[in-house]
């Protein structure tokens, strides 16, 4: 509806900012993006389809994806788990807590990797008290997940998290004077204003487990067929001076990034018009 | 990714019993919540900082003093104060012309800006290289002109500019469309000038967004090793940043100093949260 | 449009006065990229060689170090890291930066001993009092047993520890190719992770308490003995195994072009005198002038690549390439 009721733009500067984006986004991230592209294109259709479709590589993909899409759902649960807390209820250590949140940020991903190992292995704390319940978490696929847990919570919370802050609670007052239960309201009226963001915080952190390479070889145990990601084979495939090989599989994650982040912007594109 | 709003509205469990939950369930909710991060936050963390003081503090304090250590340290600095000023330039334009004006493929242009979110990498290492390394494009012509890009310091910064891109753009154009353009264009029929305009009229409105992406930002720029890794070329002294010289310690078997390192980058996320802590106070204070 | 051309110009002057820094050193820098076990050696040996240099020509020389998993060293040589000198695992690595045109053919004839000052060979780390008393390869490949070794896809040192492993096996009564990949695949059943480097299998054997036994490096073995305690671990060094020779070489291209050639050829050079041999023996290489005293143990019988395996492009292919025969242990 806004299409039509469109006036003139009376703001200046369209030209310049458009300009130099476009520009700083062809410098930074096109033009060397496309090299990758122009790299794969040395080697011919059917031998790209073998690199890319080898059994070993297939393998890599579905314990990279399985194991991001795992780890992306429960960072979803207990992602909108901590923001809600984190808004809407005051106890002691919540700032802290709520900076915690940060860390995978900042923490260098090898440091996260090595520090995991250290915690999940079986004479590590966590893996000590894990090993005997028959629970093995470094260097298996578990391990994998545990990492990408680690890497991705961050983009839940903060995803969901201003959300949260901004639901009017109008809203929730309205509902319960309809007489809905506080769980009804919850589910009703709540979660279907969370829902949008919580799909894009699901998204962004499965986007970033599946392309995540430092942490994860610290910890996944790196067993082909079973615990082999695909960055690390590309890694492999450099190590053998097989650029273009290695390319033709950063093409495929290339592609399923930016499908998935397609995905991604419709979904914000969604929760736009569901909130408004 | 966008911007938590200031807390004006923000719901307390003092508000009333109809808007919040039982008080067992509260406490359900917290501890489950406080049990997830403890485990998968805090563990980490306590882990970094107990291997780094395992020594006592003399020797924490000697391998954050070492020569390799602190030129590591300067590199880590000058990478993010070339990569964050860029990438903050490049957010407020983008965000200006994607937020303020409507044209086609804006979703398009979105979606490329998003993309170095999920590129692995080991990738956005390597397409650098095959940009600007001795077999790539470019390498030839930079060698005979003798400009050093990968495996020198541009490399670096280049790979953090790319894994840090999309950061304070993305905080700031949902935050601006939010926003509409009202207000600028009242500044703009009383005769105000175009950078009047953004400088008196956006910037009030935007200036805690920017600061989350800033700071996100940095905490990144500071903390990428991946990319970076491919393209540093790892000379002791040079080209190691802050993460690499960690790895580098770690495969010394120098366990310790290596943890040392790595709580600066921990101390990084605890010195984000009192900035943000003073940010969310201040706006609060101009509220009430 | 002013603006994005004044930025565009800052941009361009900030990257290129960033890109002077590496090269404004007023003396001889050399660069020398090498893999991940020869730090501490090369700390010593450098120090030595600047100490000589500058004794006998005056000038002072700066040697830079980069180290690194051997591929990803070689490879970023080929990709433009200027290395004077590159001192590798394996000379496959070398050979390819060779294939590029960096390095002249024949490299390998240029100095003694196939460019190689000093050699290694594999040996057992274990538990201290061998407490489950491996003495040889066989029993590695024993039901039970865990076996740590990095990824030979990933690892220059790896692939020594998996060509040992299959020349020992095909050496023995009866022995031959089948029988060796047999042998091999039993071991690395063995294996319960795969690291990307020889530093990542130390630790994961080391702190995380994993295996029975680690291939390592003899020289790493030995150091890893030192730092991480005498008390915990013991070396065993196996009747037979394989020769490890991690060449030397000058980057022509480089060298001629920094203008370094002399003192890279000399800085080579010193790695064969007796001083360098002293320092790769004390570093538990072991030094090929057989003049300088070593403590490291006898091994009875030492296969090399070239004999055993017809040289290392040979072997990369038959077994460490996509489809070879460790690919196929994991089918």
């Amino acid at each position: 509806m806004k299409l039509f009721s469109k006036h003139t733009n009376v703001l200046p500067g369209f030209g310049p900012t458009l300009g130099f984006t476009i520009f700083y986004l062809c410098l930074i991230v096109l033009i060397p993006l496309s090299a990758l592209v122009f790299k794969t294109a040395e080697i011919s259709w059917q031998e790209f389809l073998e690199v890319v479709t080898d059994q070993r590589v297939l393998a890599s993909y579905k314990v990279t994806f399985g194991a991001a899409l795992v780890a992306a759902a429960i960072n979803a649960v207990f992602g909108l788990l901590t923001a809600w807390v984190l808004v809407r209820y005051r106890f002691p250590g919540r700032k802290l807590i709520d900076a915690l949140v940060d860390l995978p940020f900042a923490l260098p991903t090898a440091v996260a990797g090595i520090t995991l190992a250290t915690i999940y292995s079986h004479n590590g704390w966590m893996g000590r008290l894990l090993e005997p319940l028959g629970i093995k978490v470094a260097f298996t696929p578990l391990g994998i997940m545990v990492a990408m847990i680690f890497i991705g919570l961050p983009f839940v919370v903060r995803t969901v998290q201003p959300v949260i802050e901004e639901i009017d609670s109008e809203l929730e007052e309205a509902a319960a004077c309809l007489e809905a239960n506080r769980f009804q309201t919850l589910l009703r009226v709540i979660f279907p204003l969370l829902l949008p963001s919580l799909l894009t915080g699901f998204a962004l952190s499965f986007a970033r487990a599946v392309g995540e390479y430092g942490s994860i070889i610290f910890i996944a145990g790196n067993m082909p067929m079973i615990s082999e990601i695909t960055p690390l084979l590309i890694i492999t495939k450099l190590e053998q001076f097989d650029y273009t090989g290695a390319t033709a599989i950063a093409t495929v994650m290339l592609l399923a990034s930016f499908l998935m982040l397609l995905v991604i912007n419709l979904l914000q594109k969604w929760s736009r018009k569901y909130a408004e | 990714m966008s911007l938590p709003a200031p807390p004006h509205k923000r719901v307390t469990a003092a508000d009333g019993p109809t808007v919040t939950e039982p008080a067992l369930v509260r406490w359900l909710l917290i501890a489950i919540a406080l049990t997830f991060l403890i485990l998968f936050l805090a563990l980490p963390l306590v882990a970094v900082f107990s291997q780094a003081f395992e020594k006592g503090m003399a020797v924490y304090v000697a391998a954050l003093t070492e020569a390799d250590t602190l030129s590591s340290i300067k590199l880590t600095l000058l990478t993010a104060a070339v990569a964050v000023p860029l990438n903050l330039f490049f957010g407020v334009s983008a965000a200006w012309a994607i937020a303020k004006f409507s044209f086609p493929g804006k979703n398009l242009l979105t979606t490329l800006i998003d993309l170095p979110f999920s590129v692995s990498p080991v990738i956005s290492g390597l397409i650098y290289v095959l940009v600007f390394g001795l077999q790539g494009w470019l390498g030839p012509w930079l060698q005979e002109h003798d400009i050093k890009i990968v495996f020198a310091v541009p490399g670096i910064i280049l790979a953090t500019i790319f894994v840090t891109f999309p950061f304070i753009a993305r905080e700031l154009i949902p935050l601006m469309e939010a926003q509409g353009r009202d207000e600028e264009e009242a500044a703009m029929v009383l005769g105000a000038t175009g950078l009047q305009t953004f400088f008196r009229v956006t910037l009030p409105n935007i200036k805690w967004g920017i600061m989350y992406g800033v700071i996100l930002c940095n905490a990144r720029a500071m903390g990428e090793f991946g990319a970076v890794s491919v393209i540093s070329g790892h000379i002791r002294g040079m080209t190691n940043t802050v993460p690499l010289h960690v790895e580098i310690l770690y495969n010394e078997y120098n366990f310790t100093a290596a943890f040392a390192v790595a709580s600066l980058l921990a101390f990084l996320a605890l010195i984000t949260l009192v900035i943000k802590t003073i940010a969310e106070w201040k706006v609060r204070a101009t509220l009430s | 449009m002013s603006v994005k051309r004044t930025l565009l110009a800052v941009a361009v002057t900030a990257l290129s006065t960033l890109s002077t820094i590496p090269a404004m050193a007023a003396d001889i820098s050399l660069l020398n990229v090498s893999y991940d076990p020869t730090r501490e050696l090369y700390v010593d040996f450098n120090a030595a060689f600047a100490k000589y240099y500058k004794q006998k020509t005056g000038d002072n020389v700066t040697i830079k170090q980069s180290h690194g998993g051997a591929g990803k060293q070689a490879r970023a040589v080929i990709d433009g890291l200027e290395a004077d000198v590159v001192t590798l695992a394996l000379a496959y690595d070398i050979d390819a930066i060779a294939a590029k045109g960096l390095i002249k053919p024949g490299w390998q004839k240029e100095l003694p001993h196939n460019s190689s000052p000093y050699t290694s060979t594999i040996v057992f780390l274990v538990r201290k009092g061998n407490p489950k008393g491996i003495k040889n390869w066989d029993d590695l490949v024993k039901p039970g047993m865990s076996v740590i070794t990095p990824n030979p896809k990933t690892s220059g040192g790896a692939r020594w520890n998996y060509l040992a492993a299959w020349a020992y096996a095909r050496h023995q009564p009866g022995g031959n190719d089948a029988k060796a990949k047999e042998f091999v695949t039993r071991l690395f059943k063995n294996v319960p992770v795969l690291d990307s480097g020889a530093r990542g299998s130390t630790n994961t054997f080391v702190q995380r308490g994993l295996g029975d036994v680690l291939l390592a490096w003899e020289n790493e073995a030995f150091l890893a003995v030192r730092e991480l305690g005498p008390d915990k671990f013991d070396i065993v060094t196996p009747p037979e195994s394989i020769l490890a020779e991690p060449p030397v070489t000058v980057i022509d291209k480089v060298a001629d072009k920094r203008g370094t050639r002399k003192v890279a050829e000399e800085y080579l050079k010193y790695l064969y005198t007796d001083e360098g041999q002293k320092i790769a023996a004390k570093h538990y290489y072991r030094p090929i002038n057989a003049k300088i005293p070593t403590k490291l143990a006898k091994v009875k019988k030492l296969y090399t690549i070239d004999k055993d395996f017809g040289g290392w492009q040979k072997a990369q292919k038959a077994h460490f390439s996509d489809g070879g025969t460790f690919d196929q242990i994991y089918r």
